[in-house]
């Protein structure tokens, strides 16, 4: 949820988003990922069941919602790890629509060079 | 207050949080012609401050800014 509302703030401050999604982070771009039940981290696992309830009463888009509006507003690329996807067995079929490109660190490092970057 | 600008177009983003109201205020803004004026209102608190730094960051000009029970209403005007 924070990589959404980031990546569409920016994107319609006028930033340049590139978002580089690797390790557990790739499950979360992947269709199978996108269509589990959001997992909760153990300390926080009390809290999912009411979060969920509070982001529906508030209809807060879902953060892939934000990502894909964040590409509409603004300049946003979304890009997997390709390492992780191997471990994975993933092939870029089997990732969200709204990735760009399947890439190594080095691409992520360049074109995010002079930004700021996140490690969310 | 400011003399009153000729509004071109309303934005309703009461009800709408972060990162809602400065998104939505991101695409309006594409509909009016450079010169033009968006009204916005929104009762997200982080509006105010969003939108002033998203009016920084793009460029674009803000005009007026009221709050008045829990709305806050923000005057932009398109600047390029």
């Amino acid at each position: 949820m924070p990589v959404g509302i980031l990546a569409s703030g920016a994107a319609a401050s006028g930033y340049e988003v590139n978002l580089f999604f690797t390790f557990w982070g790739l499950n979360a771009i992947s269709k199978r990922g996108m269509q589990a039940q959001p997992q909760v981290d153990k300390n926080y696992e009390q809290m999912g069941s009411m979060m969920m309830k509070r982001m529906m009463e508030m209809k807060f888009p879902m953060w892939t919602q934000l990502v894909s509006e964040a590409k509409e507003v603004g300049e946003v690329k979304v890009y997997a790890c390709s390492t992780t996807m191997e471990f994975f067995g993933l092939k870029k079929e089997d990732l969200a629509e709204f990735v760009d490109d399947v890439v190594g660190v080095a691409t992520f490092l360049d074109r995010a060079e002079g930004g700021t970057t996140l490690f969310i | 207050m400011s003399t009153e600008a000729k509004i071109s177009k309303t934005l309703d983003v009461k009800g709408m949080y972060c990162p809602g109201p400065v998104m939505e205020t991101a695409k309006a803004i594409k509909q009016i012609n450079v010169g033009e004026v968006l009204e916005v209102l929104a009762t997200d608190p982080a509006a105010k401050p969003d939108i002033e730094a998203w009016a920084r960051r793009t460029g674009h000009q803000i005009l007026d800014i009221q709050q008045q029970g829990g709305v806050t209403r923000i005057l932009v005007k398109r600047a390029k």
